[in-house]
């Protein structure tokens, strides 16, 4: 399995008037061939960013973006954070595509979806009009849009929100690209339609051998489709590892403070759901420890008061399997297997 | 599509009726005697009284009304025998001050107030859009602040002030463009006359509605940039360019048709301080100089022109919005 991408280290931060806003804060993570990798998080904790700057959509001048990001393009390794626009440009929807979380706005509403299809190929194959025209129907078709080339003369609002984001797939695979960025691809959609949406990514990914980086809040579609996970919080991770180590083992108390408020069918309708207490940080002004110490029920388990005051690393002794907390893994493996009993 | 046009069409004749009756109630109830306005200072009752059967003031309101409206449509006579005369349809009455069809007063004023509003409308348009667009580019850089001092001044600056100082700069202080005498030239007739003789008053309504327009396309391109589908467009791998001129432009096109339309019906039913300023023969001053001398055939007549024309252009903006976004079906 070859290697797509390597994010090292990733900082992106927005300046603002209320001062500097760290949205992502040391991200790292790999993402191989036919492989999907997911980041999952709350609003804010910098998983769409993070996507966003693989795709080198930040405005230069807005965000300041330092650490790497290699992307694999056929022999060449170009690092986003220190190309050029223009580079950057060449590699987005040929190398590295992306689709966003919500389908009904995504789409031009003024042009039709097989011209919207063709214009990234185009893009990338000048005065191919004709060529571009049959692999917009071809990719509709591959999407499971009936009657393609009619449904290519029509305009988005012509189209429900399934559909739509299977046009937006449609459109993001034109270049067939290495690396597909999924932000919330299903989040906006109705819950018999996530299947279809995600069961039909899984048949394309297979296809074009694709690696998936997906971006969600949804732990039931990482579950289903990822191979491995990135956990963040506050701008950083913290856990990683594959999703059956993060799903059954989980070391870091944010992850386990996810899987708890999961809603379960056999839950009373009495029992409130298990959210975890408290608000996650402003990302302008981090606390100098632990980003979620102030909300973490195993912070009096750390030595001293270190978890207010030294940030944790991400760690693990399992090199495949690391994860952000002061407390000793092996205190937490004995804490955590309590409480999982209790999910389970 | 045909239904549609046909059902506005009908609703904007209706529209009309009403503004026309409306208008035509409003100056018939002015506590003036119409009759009496017709003649000078050599006045007897006899003539007044002679004026008013010959006028049709001697009947009731509503018969005035209607002969008013069959005017428009199959022309109007006044008076009998050998002194008898006729407006031809469509006819707006009869100006005893001008001693004249109001319709061909109309016909001469018409022309020029048109070009007036088409000269400015086409140069707002391009300076407005563009200097809009170069602020929305080059968003809180030194393009954007510049920008902003002429929409400042534009919006601040009242036309007899800039149309007065272009005259006086312009046309007495650096002779560069000469003082028209002559008066108005179709444009087929003369060309070079036409520009010269409009090229200030166009720049004075320009700077005016272009200072509005910086300020509307910049707010409008700032926001379409924000879409999500500019974000779409642009991980496709779009040029810069092509985002801002094509897919953005194609989004604020519509809003921007729409502002002109009725910016250029308002500018027909009297551009009044520029055609003043300037000395044009327009509608706007012929509106003004009968308000002066109680016209009322002519102030009628330019006033339901005015209510017309905004409501054809509501209805041709409506349609072209129809062909300008897919959403819009008609």
């Amino acid at each position: 399995m070859a290697e797509l991408l390597k994010i090292s280290d990733l900082q992106v931060a927005f300046p603002t008037d209320d001062g500097l806003v760290r949205a992502v804060d040391g991200v790292s993570l790999t993402l191989n061939e036919g492989e999907t990798v997911a980041i999952v998080g709350e609003s804010g904790s910098g998983k769409t960013v993070s996507g966003l700057s693989v795709m080198g959509l930040h405005k230069k001048g807005v965000a300041q973006l330092s650490g790497s990001i290699m992307l694999k393009d056929g022999d060449r390794d170009i690092d986003i954070v220190t190309a050029s626009d223009e580079e950057i440009r060449l590699l987005r929807g040929r190398a590295v595509a992306m689709i966003f979380q919500d389908p009904m706005s995504s789409l031009h509403p003024y042009y039709r979806i097989g011209n919207q299809l063709a214009e990234g190929y185009l893009v990338h194959n000048p005065g191919k009009k004709k060529e571009a025209l049959t692999r917009a129907i071809e990719m509709l078709d591959l999407v499971g849009i009936s009657e393609p080339a009619q449904r290519a003369d029509e305009y988005p609002h012509q189209f429900s929100g399934g559909m739509r984001q299977r046009v937006m797939i449609a459109m993001a695979l034109m270049n067939s690209p290495r690396i597909l960025i999924a932000d919330e691809p299903t989040t906006a959609l109705d819950v018999t339609v996530q299947a279809q949406i995600l069961i039909l990514l899984a048949s394309l990914q297979k296809e074009f051998n694709m690696g998936i980086l997906l971006i969600t809040h949804d732990l039931g579609v990482v579950a289903q489709v990822a191979d491995r996970v990135s956990v963040m919080y506050g701008g950083r991770i913290v856990e990683q590892g594959s999703v059956d180590d993060v799903f059954y083992k989980p070391k870091a108390p944010y992850t386990l403070g996810l899987l708890k408020s999961v809603p379960r069918i056999s839950t009373h309708g009495s029992d409130r759901l298990k959210a975890i207490p408290g608000q996650p940080p402003s990302l302008i002004n981090l606390p100098s420890g632990c980003a979620f110490a102030a909300r973490c029920e195993f912070a009096s388990h750390a030595p001293g008061d270190i978890c207010e005051t030294d940030r944790p690393e991400l760690l693990g002794l399992n090199p495949a399997h690391l994860s952000r907390c002061h407390v000793s893994e092996t205190v937490r493996d004995q804490l955590f297997i309590k409480e999982l009993k209790e999910v389970r | 599509m045909l239904n549609f046009v046909a059902r506005r069409a009908f609703f904007a004749l209706m529209t009309l009726l009403v503004v026309s009756a409306v208008v035509f109630a409003i100056f018939s109830l002015l506590p003036f005697d119409p009759a009496a306005l017709t003649c000078g200072q050599h006045c007897t009752d006899q003539i007044i009284a002679g004026n008013r059967i010959k006028l049709g003031f001697d009947k009731p309101l509503y018969i005035q009304y209607f002969l008013f409206l069959g005017g428009i449509f199959l022309g109007r006579s006044y008076g009998t025998g050998s002194a008898a005369f006729t407006c031809p349809a469509p006819s707006f009455g009869y100006s005893y001050n001008e001693n004249a069809c109001v319709t061909d007063l109309l016909r001469e004023a018409l022309p020029v107030t048109v070009s007036l509003a088409l000269g400015a409308l086409i140069l707002w348009l391009i300076v407005g859009v563009s200097l809009g667009i170069i602020a929305a580019r080059f968003k809180n850089r030194w393009p954007d602040r510049l920008s902003s001092v002429f929409v400042l001044l534009g919006t601040s600056l009242p036309t007899f002030v800039t149309g007065l100082a272009l005259l006086i700069w312009v046309t007495i202080k650096w002779k560069l463009v000469p003082l028209s005498l002559v008066g108005y030239t179709p444009l087929i007739e003369n060309p070079f006359k036409f520009f010269q003789f409009f090229i200030l008053p166009w720049i004075t309504l320009a700077i005016a509605y272009a200072a509005l327009y910086t300020r509307f396309t910049r707010a409008a391109v700032l926001e379409t940039l924000g879409e999500d589908y500019i974000r779409t467009a642009r991980a496709k791998g779009v040029k810069e360019r092509t985002v801002l001129f094509k897919h953005t432009m194609r989004a604020v096109f519509a809003p921007i048709i729409t502002l002109a339309g009725l910016d250029f019906a308002g500018l027909i039913g009297g551009a009044i301080i520029t055609e003043t300023i300037f000395n044009l023969p327009g509608l706007g001053r012929l509106t003004l100089r009968s308000t002066y001398e109680f016209d009322l055939p002519i102030v009628l007549a330019t006033t339901i022109l005015a209510a017309a024309v905004v409501i054809i252009m509501n209805l041709i903006i409506d349609m072209l919005y129809a062909v300008l976004d897919p959403r819009v079906r008609i």
